[in-house]
């Protein structure tokens, strides 16, 4: 499978009279975006914003980010059994606004969505205040149940970023990158000396704000399977979630999933990479032993020497990754995971919930109860509402004055598993 | 600038009052440097000056700790010193064990900078090593020009109030502390350069080694459940309506203790979960499903037990410490043992 994918590069964001992409400055026609997304009986209200790097910004609650692409050439269109029919993704052609985003805000659905600054301390800790966001604030009607709540705002997220993207399909690109995955017999021919190497990723599946999609099925609901890596870079795999918004992967992340990258970067040198195998993270033993088993299966099937494991979340989720971790080497395959930690504000408390010491290669995205304070910014997109009551937050958070005292498992993508960020942590 | 007052303890061979027979000399303090106090008063230069050395048996120490201990402390705070430094007791058992415990003792009691030195494999380091700054040394006496080398800076670093490295930098053990930092990749191309190093057998360095966790016992089963007195304690966040003690959502600082004496069943009107971390609408829509009131209130009328207890106990198990969580339990355990709670059930989310 080949995909071509093309980076349309975006300096500025701005709203006008028609929706269109020329010369690197996305336009956008309020009006017709939110009528739109006004479409749905679900939503009372939207507003929209734009946030750039630098600039005083606070965004909050945020729930998802999203990346505009548009399939230029080949079979199905982004985001496949959600905006669009279920075909299989991951070839042809696709261009990507890359500098931009859609990010959803409103009112809190839990206690869980996340903080991102534009500038100050805080925006060294989400990869989002690098990118110039399209921030959509959608409001339910009065009385919608929290599950409803939740699609409406995740399907705005994805509307509103087909919409933009439909400007590009047309464009040329500024650069253009080829990824390209024999199948399993074919690259075991060309490649006979390298180690196989797969991507065992593992998707948030726990409920209200913890679900994941996967060609627009529940991931609770799959059996671990097997995806082309390029199948993510065309929305096959969509966020749902954003509790304790550190560790949650968006759709940004999965459809620029850093693992794939940097796995296909090493991809006929010192590796074979073969596939991705994905599983999930289900509340019930019978379920987590279940995936687990499948998974490690999988991996022995597909002849894997390595794999790397992310995780996603925390806390119940660690149980996942160890028993993931343990079969995969009980069946000879060497494995390195990647998480985060809890460790106390004072780090001083052990980091996981579940351990094993065959898990003897893991990166770290960081300890996520480390507190950060944020200054006041001059704008905030959203509300400040929830400050105290979001995971990470507590009594007190927000200060009179506007600072903002939390844990940086508040902030969107700090501590991510994917291994989006340069963070991490040591022991003193 | 004044010099900075050192006190220095070291154990019966080193303060040359004799080997094992003299293990259970009893602590002294003498007044300037002995022993191994020279090479670190060479390596202070003029920064600092060790006041007073105490000398103290091993045996003696370690056969009387609570006495040894009162005993030092007395004899260190009558100097005030600045800092404090024990050893190095490369890799002597008892000495480790000592140096260790009146270190922690100065750190936590006159709250002033305090290390000690040792071989890492020592007894003592890894009873003390989470609580103190412990150089890693030789395990024997041979590396003492080497322990006092990296001991002197990183005392005056404590001493000075100044910022203090990684263990590597400064050649302390690993305390277990762990603290965030901005790597040169992104967390991805780490992930994939150690699985090429892992796969070629070439060495490589896992960021978080695995903990060992302390596993509980469970209890002995109750024989006589019809007379038992139950309680209820949950990490699933179940509180009354409001969440009147504003248990966080995710890394809780706190628990609550809440009377449900004379609720048969809690509903959505009365009862909600404070949990950040599981789906709420279900818990919310009946938190009997996180702590079973209904179905012990049943149990109770029935005589399938003796007794609800009046209180539950409740906070939220997503994201919280571990040294939280051992906390809040000691407490809990403390109030249910005095409250004659014979069991408890407790459920998590």
């Amino acid at each position: 499978m080949r995909l071509e994918l093309g980076k349309v590069l975006i300096k500025d964001v701005q709203f006008g009279d028609t929706t269109k992409l020329e010369n690197g400055v996305l336009t956008v026609n309020k009006e017709e975006l939110i009528d739109l997304i006004l479409e749905d009986e679900h939503l009372a209200s939207a507003e929209l914003d734009i946030a750039k790097p630098g600039e005083s910004v606070r965004i909050t609650p945020v729930k998802d980010v999203v990346e505009p692409r548009v399939k230029v050439e080949g079979p199905g269109g982004v985001f496949p059994g959600i905006l669009s029919k279920v075909d299989v993704v991951g070839s042809g052609k696709t261009n990507v606004l890359k500098g931009c985003t859609v990010m959803t805000t409103g009112k809190i659905v839990g206690f869980q969505e996340g903080i991102v600054d534009m500038t100050g301390p805080g925006a060294d800790y989400t990869p989002f205040s690098e990118t110039i966001n399209l921030v959509l604030k959608c409001e339910p009607q009065e009385g919608l149940k929290q599950h409803e709540h939740e699609k409406a705002v995740r399907f705005a997220g994805f509307k509103a970023a087909a919409y933009i993207a439909e400007t590009a399909k047309n464009l040329v690109p500024d650069e253009v990158e080829v990824y390209e995955t024999d199948t399993l017999l074919e690259g075991i021919k060309k490649y006979p000396e390298l180690p196989k190497v797969g991507y065992v990723q593992m998707l948030q599946t726990q409920g209200l704000l913890h679900d994941t999609y996967v060609y627009g099925v529940d991931a609770k609901q799959i059996v671990p399977t097997i995806m082309y890596p390029t199948e993510c870079m065309d929305g096959a795999i969509v966020s749902g979630n954003c509790v304790s918004a550190c560790d949650k992967n968006t759709t940004y992340h999965h459809l620029n999933n850093p693992v794939v990258h940097d796995l296909y970067k090493q991809h006929g040198k010192t590796l074979n990479f073969v596939g991705v195998i994905i599983t999930n993270e289900n509340v019930y033993l019978a379920d987590k032993e279940r995936s687990s088993n499948m998974s490690a299966k999988l991996a022995e099937y597909l002849g894997l020497d390595g794999a790397v494991v992310s995780q996603e979340g925390f806390g119940n989720p660690d149980t996942d990754l160890i028993m993931n971790t343990k079969k995969l080497e009980a069946k000879g395959i060497k494995t390195v995971i990647i998480t985060d930690e809890y460790a106390g504000r004072d780090g001083a408390s052990q980091s996981l919930a579940d351990a094993d010491p065959s898990a003897n290669a893991v990166v770290t995205g960081g300890n996520a109860n480390e507190v950060i304070v944020l200054p006041k910014m001059d704008k905030v997109i959203g509300s400040l509402d929830y400050v105290d009551i979001i995971a990470g937050g507590f009594d007190g958070s927000l200060a009179e004055d506007g600072t903002i005292t939390v844990e940086i498992q508040a902030i969107t993508g700090a501590t991510n598993e994917v291994g989006f960020n340069k963070m991490s942590t040591k022991g003193f | 600038m004044a010099k900075i007052k050192v006190v220095h303890y070291i154990n019966q061979f080193y303060g040359g009052i004799g080997g094992e027979e003299k293990a259970d000399y009893k602590p002294e303090v003498i007044e300037g440097v002995k022993g191994p106090g020279m090479a670190f008063k060479a390596a202070f230069k003029d920064e600092a000056e060790i006041v007073a050395t105490i000398i103290c048996g091993d045996s003696y120490f370690n056969e009387n700790m609570d006495e040894a201990k009162a005993a030092i402390f007395e004899m260190i705070k009558k100097y005030e010193p600045d800092l404090f430094i024990a050893g190095p007791a490369f890799n002597a058992g008892r000495y480790g064990v000592a140096a260790g415990a009146v270190t922690e003792m100065v750190q936590t009691e006159l709250g002033i900078p305090a290390l000690t030195g040792m071989y890492e494999e020592n007894p003592g380091a890894d009873m003390y090593k989470k609580g103190v700054y412990m150089v890693a040394t030789k395990n024997s006496a041979v590396g003492m020009k080497d322990a006092v080398a990296k001991m002197a800076p990183l005392a005056l670093k404590l001493a000075r109030g100044e910022e203090i490295g990684s263990p590597e930098e400064e050649g302390y053990l690993e305390r277990g502390i762990r603290k965030n930092y901005f790597a040169e990749k992104r967390g991805s191309e780490r992930a994939v350069d150690m699985l090429v190093k892992k796969l070629a057998g070439e060495e490589y360095k896992t960021e978080y080694s695995m903990p060992t966790f302390d596993r509980v016992e469970p209890n002995p089963p109750i024989k006589d459940m019809a007379n038992a007195k139950i309680a209820i304690v949950t990490s699933g966040g179940i509180v009354p309506k409001g969440n009147p003690d504003h248990i966080e959502s995710s890394s809780a600082s706190k628990y609550g203790k809440y009377d449900i004496e004379g609720i048969d069943n809690l509903t959505e009107e009365t009862h909600e979960t404070a949990h950040g971390g599981h789906d709420p609408v279900y818990a919310n829509n009946d938190p009997d499903r996180v702590i079973p009131v209904d179905v012990l209130r049943d149990m109770e009328k029935e005589g399938k037990i003796g007794e609800l207890h009046r209180y539950y106990y409740s906070t939220v198990g997503n994201g919280t410490a571990v040294a939280n969580a051992k906390k809040f339990a000691e407490a809990i355990s403390a109030e249910l043992v005095a409250d004659g709670v014979d069991a408890v059930i407790l459920t998590s989310t």
